[in-house]
């Protein structure tokens, strides 16, 4: 498979900086009439809807240089038809001839040379040249990165071939540019960096560059001129991650605009170059092979996907086929979607997976336009019809101003629906009639019926292996079992079908350093989604998952035939024996499988490893020559001489092996093995294109080795819930990535290798990132031998049946661990005696991984410098301190006395402790218990705007180094009163931090919640915390650019409260390389000089933060280390409420114990501090600046005689980009947040008044699109003055008219009232803390409010208090995590109340799917008027539904009579109206928990809703007046 | 693992002692019997730790919060199987270890820690009593002939060791009889000798000589064990005892411990020791120079053998009661220790330093002369401290300063190391290839876990040697 390296623009792979990972997002839209008619007017329209979207964009180092910016239009014949006669020729009649934008080299000779081989190509494939056209561009347009990169820019006009039709004109046209490119892409051919097509069409042309929106009319005169017409423009504003000149990632492709990302794209890419041998198409005929690669080598994933979509649209699918084929809605679980409908996308699904991630996107053929939106629906997609026919589609509303009485219709795409203008029919197609349209195509459930295969459906097999008990231990020796797999893993499944959870991070050496027998697995670490795209939740959100697979032979996917679907579908991968049996006998249809034997000789070593690999290989193509389709790996038979081929190996060989034959598709491969037993083992073999596993030795030691198991489990139970729990942690694992779908993970090799040799993965895990190189086959092999080993001597009763593991507890005998009792006992004594000398032991213990090699800067030696300075001479420690910061550990999750002892003791030195996610106690504002740094993470617990503006700096916490691309759960146990108030939430209540930021789906949106942050308080700095994996530089970048203070990048091995065994040992990688990298990569975009760099990742000593400096970070985090010094004797136990030394508990027995100091924690911090002197001493560094960055001052340790770390290679960490020396490598600047053309300040300014003396104020403004995040500073200033309770109520009130932009009204604060005419963006309400906000549509509008779409997704999120009235619909997830905010709407999108804690919700209309997953507080009321409500409810959520009655028939009563006194919602009038009629309609949502807890506090409860009641009446507002 | 919470449900217990008055009229074990529900209850303190502090208190890394666990949910025969895991003999150090593991404990940063050391003779007890602990002998075997020199912990730990990796194991013992320092040096009030008859009685079983009266060096010659075993393992103790060089040492009634203790072992199995050879304390004023533990044991014989007073002197300042603050947790804490013989009766007196002893005529002793001294490392005499106590009997428990020179060690050539220890390489080789040392002999003297602990690696060390394969984990 290509490894698609090669990116025009992009620098080289270098040091730990690699283009593959390059990220985008943005922002996307169109303009069209729906009728056909083609104007001038529909490009300047697009135009100004992109300049409207420059805010989703970014600019790099260079302020006038975008990173990206194009529109599609049709031909516009009239004018190219004037243009082309002016130049000599003429054009034939439109439909008949095509128009190529080409990007071409700038030197003559070379651009010439181009030319000459399209000409060439056009001749050979019968079309003919009409001639070519210098694209007039005006260069000053754009800044000066993108001019220095600009390409020569001409448009080449083609006539069709004599007869051919439009269809086959643009199909030859297709032939050509495929084949240029490959050509090019193969050639040497000079300048080709620049060549580039961005179309070739005879319907469609592309005007794009490495612009600003702004720039694109400038740029490009000719959109400028009245002659250039089109019925439909589809425009796209970019954001990546990188400052590089990149002219070819700009969008809009061919076909398509993307906002999103494909988290599956190297599994997609590899399959479909590995279906290209089955390809046929009679369109085509022998010029299909002409197309390949159908992938281009080198493009982003938008890119490849619309190469994908061109294939098959052009191959005759129509485009929304495509499209539905491609991105399919979730179909699996949704019992209430149409039979036939289901069947079409099951068909689908066996031809091929889908290409899944977050995506909104446009698309358009040239006749029609249309957009459409993942199964998650995380992107934004907004419209509006007129009354003229025109129709405006964007990430936004607003961004086309029309006259309120002039619109037809506002509405919003949702998740997995699409929306198509069929300008030829002149009308827009719904989401419904389309795929009816496309099911309707053929009887695809007949096909299922008839040729699809279930496991059910097969013969029961004779016999199946029995469990062996006889050899059962010897196996599991072989196979690497240890005590306490048996014990910490295999039990607890066992019992409760749940993986086991842990806590307190990883500190065991890496698998590349472990003097330990390894399983392979233990190599990879799992990438998960960070910033450009989101993790899915996948127990809330479990609609959207799917194990199901479908398995066998591929066909040629450019046809439809019943036989497509003749496919063996899986509900999960996980074979028991007996279902292993059956497919081994398979005789149905194409089926037969083989077993191939996976062992090799212990005897030969490597050499026999790699023997049987290739004998492995052989035997599989024989027999797929054989015709057989299902290959089954097996390891069964392993005797004193032959030992198992580790399973993953066996898999990936094969796989490789296939794919390059080009036999890949015709079989399934199928895992038997002893080996897999934990969920990382089966996500890596389906990750690598296993199609299912049978772990017959695990199933085998579940149902007869229980003995001394501390609980014994029926042998049926176990073995269910072990592959339940198995299955609950692959979706767990998938939704990491923020992939929903078992088929699409396959193959999709989302993992990198830590430790394993180049040669070693090129061969048979081709293209994972594996950096440092590592073992090969001779040290795998003996690994297994000495395990194998192990198995077969003799051995006696009252040994140990296998090796004690110590991989999660501590062990004697087992594996190292950094802390252990010598290290914490040293550390310990040396802060509470204040002893260096002690402390000099203890780190001596760590640093001299002399022994015991452990991690990568244990491998890494600081050069000693010639000209050395006296100690005096060095930055005193007082002021490196400053340096360090206390990690983010909440309160809650740690007690009450732990952190404000952490807190003390960084005030103390000046350094910085952080409240961690669950907000901070009021009291501490204001003295020494205060945390400097405030974090915002997901659950957004206790983030009010005075919350936000006592801070020093405001973290935002992507993911966690112990569980990226996971949430969180605090059990309500655990949730006492203190700890609720901080919370802002429920005594008693269970509090879910979902795994995505629910307001930051993508680059772009985090760069909107900076903005927010920085709204409410300007003052503090803005972090972005990640954790470490490969490409988080890129992503780091990306966070530069939108405009972060500081990153901190975190490491893999990072402490953790609770999480997923699995999760703590997989997840991540070292802060070593993700630093390096970070540093790299920001360095080489020029970013470094802007942003601050931090790491974390059990930082233990002085010598680590010097290792880290070097690498490139000016501030260290310290958590583990930290508690330790106060007490912590890591036992693991934080997760289980006892904590016996009173750090990890709200246990007031437990926390008594407590005897930690800040002192011992002041102590640690100057013992660092003081080492970290020597080193600089040493190394002649006065200033600790000095150091940040200086790879050069580190050597790689001599590690010849370690049998693997031998083969490490750590220049990519050392690597030293070569740059101008003018090219920052630290902070130097500070960030422009351009807060300057916040619209608050005028607010500011109005409210002078209000704010010194609470004299109300009135204002009414006009509102755009571009105005975002408008109240959050003026929050912040209330906040400032008056805390938490604000000003009182309605004091500042301001009336808007307009499209406000998003966040409108974010962490509005108490007595603000923002009342919207018109309509809202996303976010809206974002942390409500005690203020009013109104939304209805313009008076003068004629749609009916209820139906029409008002505000955007993520309303209220994380909102503490105050009150919402929204006269019209909402967007996906209202209300998300509300904690107190009482709201009213008029209808909503899906996962409405999602994660919802307290607060009131009234929806007055119809509600999306999966309403209340995950809530566990507050009260929804829904009116059910049309008898729906119910299925719309999230399967799994935990509420009682209720008729409305007494006290909640009256608040409901009181809160929409306010609704229709704030918004004259015609709607609630009409409740009102019908009361008697309605109320029983009225269903009360009501979370189980919540009424537990409420009913606890009747008494309580009763108080509060009559206060409510009471305050209502009095406080009526009077209508809002008219507003100009 | 062990209850959530027990650490928070039950207070510590241990088995309780009996009566002074009542233990010190016979010969049998002081302790009480425990019933095995407490046993359950004690091992749901345990709290199963990510980091076991109490791994690293015990030399024999016993896999502690393993049987804890067991032992709190009944499973006794795995329990005895992770037991016996890491550690051959746990009736013996479930007996005699002062339990380093007990002070690592974390439960005892702030609490009393988990009573492990009576789970652990529990555990043992039980399944001795159950049935469980049957003889392993091995599958396959070897061929290979080693001779070990010493029955005591070490010599036993690492014979069994071999005989069940397969290998052919005769043990020399110089004495009548089998077991070293757990025969004749612990008194059988702290543990009774039919413990090591049972555990010989498996050994045999598994295929292990035993060879007594067989004193290698003197009438076993070093060249013929040379000859006739492939290997050599060298278990011989620290048996060289610390002098008191002052004056009037050469007076009658002044003996090693070692001399006094083995004898009435002897007497206890049923041997009789010539009148002219007894050192007994019956009716007499013993002094006892040394605080340690062995100074401990013969305070408790001589008042089972009805000594009319005994006095206990030691060097050392009188430890706090309290863990001294120099040696936190988890370090093996500096404490004023009761043992069970201190509880029994007796005076003892802290900084003391003897000048020398007076005898009358005969030349027996009468009389010893001492003085107060300060701290180490120092030890300065405080005038006017000195004061002079009638005695009849001296017993001197100042520990020991290596293995026995000449014979066996001369005779092998073998290098010492600086402390006058049989000196080996990391795999526990001496000077002479094919014969390894190990125990007291090797580290000089130290506690039982340590014994079997040095047996245990040595016994892989030899067997790795001479299978010559690499080591196995």
């Amino acid at each position: 498979m290509p490894d698609t390296t090669f990116r025009p623009g992009l620098p080289d792979a270098q040091g730990l900086y690699h283009p593959r990972n390059e990220r985008d997002a943005c922002g996307i839209g169109f303009v069209a009439n729906i009728k056909g008619q083609k104007s001038h007017d529909i490009i300047v329209k697009g135009i100004q809807v992109l300049l409207n979207l420059t805010h989703r964009g970014a600019c790099g180092c260079d302020p006038e240089t975008g990173d990206g910016a194009g529109v599609v239009i049709q031909i516009p014949h009239k004018y190219f038809a004037r243009e082309c006669a002016r130049l000599g020729f003429t054009l034939p009649a439109p439909g008949e001839y095509g128009v190529g934008m080409t990007f071409l080299p700038v030197e003559p000779p070379a651009r010439r040379t181009a030319e000459g081989l399209i000409e060439r190509l056009l001749a050979e494939e019968g079309l003919s040249l009409l001639g070519w056209r210098d694209t007039p561009i005006e260069g000053s347009a754009i800044g000066r990165v993108a001019r220095a990169s600009q390409p020569y820019i001409q448009q080449v006009f083609v006539s069709r071939g004599r007869g051919m039709s439009e269809d086959q004109l643009e199909r030859k046209l297709y032939v050509v540019r495929k084949r240029a490119e490959a050509e090019v892409a193969a050639g040497d051919m000079p300048g080709k960096s620049f060549f580039y097509i961005p179309s070739l069409s005879a319907r469609t042309i592309v005007y794009k560059g490495l612009l600003l929106a702004p720039q694109i009319g400038h740029f490009y005169p000719e959109l400028s001129d009245p002659d250039v017409l089109s019925a439909l423009c589809l425009v796209h504003q970019r954001f990546s991650t990188n400052t590089f000149p990149t002219w070819q990632l700009a969008h809009p492709f061919r076909y398509i605009a993307h906002n999103g990302e494909i988290n599956t794209l190297r599994g997609n890419v590899n399959w479909m170059h590995a279906r290209e041998s089955v390809l046929r198409s009679p369109l085509f005929g022998d010029d299909l092979k002409k197309l390949f690669p159908v992938i281009e080598p080198g493009g982003s994933d938008s890119a490849a996907f619309d190469n994908a979509l061109e294939l098959l649209v052009m191959a005759g699918r129509d485009i929304t086929h495509a499209m539905a084929m491609l991105i399919p809605e979730a179909w699996a679980k949704d019992e209430g979607m149409d039979p036939q409908k289901r069947a079409f996308y099951e068909y689908h699904a066996s031809l091929m997976e889908p290409w899944d991630g977050p995506a909104a996107i446009a698309f358009t053929d040239g006749r029609s336009i249309g957009a459409t939106l993942d199964r998650n629906g995380l992107r934004p997609a907004r419209y509006m019809v007129t009354h003229d026919d025109l129709i405006i589609m964007a990430s936004e509303s607003g961004v086309l101003p029309v006259k309120p009485e002039d619109v037809k219709f506002k509405g919003r795409l949702q998740p997995g629906k699409m929306l198509l203008v069929d300008t030829a029919q002149g009308r827009i197609v719904s989401d419904e009639e389309l795929k009816a349209r496309l099911y309707g195509r053929n009887p695809y459930q007949l096909w299922l019926k008839e040729h699809q295969v279930t496991l059910e459906s097969l013969a029961e097999p004779p016999r199946e292996h029995p469990a062996d008990y006889d050899t059962l231990l010897e196996r599991q020796r072989a196979f690497g079992y240890t005590d306490e797999d048996l014990r910490m893993i295999l039990a607890p499944m066992a019992q409760k079908g749940e993986e086991p959870t842990g806590s307190m991070g990883a500190d065991t050496p890496l698998a590349c350093l472990s003097d330990k027998p390894q399983p392979l697995f233990h190599y990879f670490k799992q990438l998960f989604a960070q910033v450009t795209n989101p993790p899915i939740d996948p127990i809330r959100e479990e609609l959207v998952m799917s194990l199901t697979s479908y398995i066998g032979t591929e066909r040629n996917i450019l046809a439809e035939t019943p036989m497509h679907c003749h496919t063996l579908k899986l509900q999960h991968p996980i074979l028991t024996n007996r279902d292993l049996e059956k497919l081994r006998r398979v005789s149905q249809g194409d089926f037969l499988a083989a077993t191939l034997p996976m062992l090799f000789a212990t005897e030969e070593g490597g050499r026999g490893l790699e023997r049987a690999l290739d004998q492995l290989c052989r035997r599989a193509s024989l027999a797929i020559k054989s015709g057989y389709s299902l290959l089954i790996l097996s390891d069964r038979g392993l005797d004193t001489d032959y030992a198992p081929i580790p399973s993953l190996l066996a898999l990936t060989a094969v796989h490789n092996h296939l794919v390059r034959e080009g036999t890949r598709t015709q079989v399934a491969l199928i895992i038997e093995s002893g080996e897999p037993r934990e969920v990382m083992h089966f996500a890596l073999l389906i990750g690598y294109g296993a199609s299912a596993v049978n772990p017959y030795l695990a199933l085998e030691t579940l149902q007869v080795g229980q003995e001394g198991w501390p609980v014994r489990v029926e042998p049926e139970t176990a073995v269910a819930n072990f592959i339940k729990a198995i299955n609950k942690g692959l979706l767990k694992t998938f939704s990491k990535m923020g992939i929903s779908t078992l088929q699409s993970y396959r193959g999709a090799q989302v993992f990198e290798a830590i430790g394993l040799s180049r040669k070693l993965v090129d061969k048979y895990f081709t293209g994972t990132v594996s950096r440092i190189e590592g073992v090969g086959l001779d040290v795998l092999a003996e690994e297994v031998v000495r395990k194998h080993r192990f198995a077969y001597r003799a051995r006696g009763e009252s040994e140990t049946e296998l090796s004690v593991g110590g991989n999660y507890h501590y062990r004697a005998g087992g594996e190292y661990h950094l802390l252990n009792p010598q290290t914490i006992s040293k550390l310990q004594h040396a802060v509470r005696q204040e002893s260096a000398k002690t402390f000099q032991e203890y780190t001596d213990l760590i640093d001299l991984q002399n022994r015991q090699l452990t991690t990568l800067r244990g491998m890494l030696e600081i050069r000693q410098s010639d000209e050395p300075i006296p100690l005096e001479e060095v930055e005193p420690a007082a002021s490196i301190v400053k340096r360090f910061a206390t990690g983010a550990m909440s309160f809650g999750s740690i007690s009450k006395e732990a952190h404000e002892t952490l807190a003390i003791a960084m005030n103390r030195i000046g350094g910085k402790s952080n409240t961690g996610e669950g907000g901070e106690d009021r009291e501490r504002f204001q003295d020494n218990r205060r945390s400097a740094i405030k974090q915002v993470a997901s659950g957004r617990f206790g983030v009010t705007a005075e919350y936000l503006v006592n801070a020093d700096e405001l973290q935002i916490k992507m993911a966690q180094g112990a569980k990226p691309g996971e949430g969180g759960q605090l059990p309500g146990h655990k949730v006492d009163e203190t700890i609720a108030r901080v919370r802002h939430s429920m005594p008693g209540v269970t509090l879910i931090s979902p795994p995505p930021h629910h307001d930051i789906y993508s680059i772009e949106d985090l760069a909107q919640l900076i903005y927010d942050l920085k709204n409410v308080n300007p003052l503090a700095r803005i972090s972005v915390k990640l954790v470490a994996e490969v490409g988080v530089g890129t992503v780091a970048a990306g966070v530069a650019k939108a405009h972060a203070d500081v990153v901190l990048i975190s490491g893999d091995s990072g402490g953790t409260g609770a999480s997923p065994l699995s999760s703590i040992r997989h997840g991540g990688i070292p802060w070593e390389l993700g630093l390096a990298e970070t540093h790299q990569v920001l360095v080489l975009n020029d970013l470094r000089g802007r942003i601050r760099v931090q790491t974390d990742g059990k930082l233990q000593t002085g010598r680590d933060v010097v290792i880290a400096a070097l690498l490139g970070a000016e501030e260290f985090g310290f958590a583990t280390m930290p508690l330790v010094a106060m007490g912590c004797v890591m036992m693991r136990k934080c997760h289980l409420n006892t904590c016996p030394v009173g750090i990890a508990t709200q246990d007031p027995v437990l926390r008594a114990r407590f005897q930690g100091k800040p002192e011992h924690v002041v102590n640690y911090f100057f013992f660092l501090a003081e080492q970290v002197r020597g080193y600089m001493a040493q190394m002649g560094f006065r200033t600790f600046d000095e150091m940040i960055g200086r790879v050069d001052m580190l050597e790689p340790r001599d590690a010849a005689d370690h049998w693997k770390a031998k083969g490490l290679d750590y220049s990519a960490i050392l690597f030293r980009p070569q740059v101008s020396s003018r090219i920052a490598r630290r902070c130097v600047d500070a960030q422009d947040h351009g807060l300057n053309q916040a619209l608050d300040y005028k607010l500011i300014d109005h409210a002078a008044e209000a704010l010194e003396n609470r004299t109300p104020i009135q204002i009414k403004l006009p509102i755009r699109n571009v105005h975002r995040t408008v109240g959050a500073m003026l929050s912040g200033e209330i906040a400032r003055r008056y805390g938490a309770a604000g000003l009182p109520d309605d004091t500042i009130r301001f009336q808007f008219n307009g499209s406000a932009g998003q966040s409108f009204g974010a962490f509005l604060a108490g007595g603000v009232t923002l009342e919207l005419e018109g309509d809202a963006n996303d976010y809206v309400g974002k942390g409500l803390s005690g203020g009013r906000l109104i939304v209805y549509p313009p008076r003068n509008s004629t749609f009916l409010p209820e139906e029409n779409i008002v505000i955007g997704n993520v309303a209220l999120y994380g909102a503490t208090s105050g009150e919402a009235f929204f006269n019209g619909c909402a967007g996906e997830r209202f209300a998300v995590r509300n904690s107190g905010a009482t709201a009213v709407v008029e209808g909503l999108g899906d996962h409405g109340c999602e994660y919802m804690t307290n607060g009131t919700v009234v929806v007055l209309g119809a509600c999306g799917r999966n309403f209340a997953a995950g809530m566990s507080g507050g009260i929804a009321y829904v009116l059910d008027d049309r008898g729906a409500f119910r299925a719309h409810l999230s399967t799994g959520a935990a509420v009682d539904l209720e008729q409305v009655a007494g006290d909640d028939a009256a608040l409901v009563r009181s809160l929409v009579e306010r609704h229709v006194e704030v918004t004259a919602s015609p709607r609630g009038k009409w409740v009102l109206e019908n009361w008697e009629e309605m109320l029983p309609r009225f269903v009360k949502v009501f979370p189980r928990e919540y009424r537990r807890v409420l009913e606890a506090r009747q008494a309580a409860a009763a108080a509060a809703r009559s206060a409510t009641l009471s305050r209502l009446a009095a406080e009526r507002v009077p209508v809002a007046q008219e507003v100009a | 693992m062990g209850k959530l919470t027990g650490f928070l449900e039950y207070p510590r217990e241990v088995a309780s002692r009996r009566q002074p008055q009542e233990r010190i009229r016979d010969w049998f074990e002081i302790y009480q019997p425990f019933p095995a529900e407490k046993v359950k209850t004690q091992g749901a303190r345990c709290m199963d730790c990510g980091v076991p502090f109490c791994h690293n208190g015990c030399p024999l890394t016993n896999l502690i919060p393993d049987w804890n666990d067991m032992a709190f949910r009944g499973q006794w025969r795995e329990a005895v199987r992770q037991l016996h895991a890491t550690n051959n003999f746990p009736e013996f150090t479930g007996r005699v270890c002062p339990a380093p593991c007990e002070a690592a404990c974390v439960l005892g940063i702030n609490e009393p820690p988990v009573s492990i050391k009576l789970i652990e003779k529990s555990i043992v007890d039980h399944a001795f009593e159950e049935g469980y602990i049957r003889p392993e002998p091995p599958a396959v075997r070897t061929g290979k002939r080693v001779a070990v020199i010493g029955s005591g912990p070490a010599g036993l730990a690492a014979a069994q060791q071999l005989a069940r990796a397969g290998h052919d194991v005769t043990v020399f013992e110089k004495n009548d009889r089998i077991g070293g320092l757990l025969r004749y040096g612990i008194p059988s009030f702290k543990m009774e000798k039919h413990l090591i008859d049972r555990r010989l009685e498996q050994m045999r079983a598994e295929g292990v000589k035993f060879r007594t009266d067989a004193h290698v060096g003197k009438n076993v010659a070093v060249a013929d064990l040379r000859k006739e075993f492939h290997a050599l393992l060298l278990a011989g103790g620290s048996e060289q005892p610390r002098n008191l060089n002052v004056p009037g040492r050469e007076l009658r009634g002044i003996h090693f411990a070692m001399e006094f203790l083995p004898q009435q072992n002897r007497r206890n199995e049923g041997d009789t020791v010539p009148p002219e050879d007894a050192i007994l304390a019956t009716g007499k004023r013993v002094i006892i120079i040394g605080g340690g533990d062995t100074g401990a044991d013969c305070l408790g014989t001589s008042h089972r053998q009805g000594a009319l007073s005994v006095d206990q002197f030691e060097l050392l300042p009188q430890p706090p009661v309290e863990r001294a603050p120099s040696t936190p947790w988890p370090l093996w804490p500096m404490q004023l220790r009761v043992e069970s013989s201190h509880e029994e009766g007796g005076r003892r007196k802290w900084a003391v330093s003897t000048l020398k002893f007076g005898g009358d005529a005969r030349g027996n002793v009468r009389e010893l002369y001492a003085i107060e001294v300060g701290p180490p490392p120092r030890f300065e005499p405080l005038a006017g401290t000195e004061f002079t106590l009638e005695c009849d009997l001296v017993l001197l428990a100042m520990g020991f300063t290596g293995p026995v020179k000449g014979g066996m060690i001369d005779h092998l050539g073998l290098e010492l190391d600086p402390r006058g220890n049989v000196q080996t390489d990391d795999n526990y080789m001496t000077s002479v290839p094919g014969v390894f040392a190990a125990g007291d002999m090797r580290r000089g003297q130290s506690l039982v876990v340590w014994a079997i602990a040095e047996g245990r690696k040595a016994a892989a060390s030899v067997s790795q040697y001479l299978l010559c394969e690499p080591r196995v984990p």
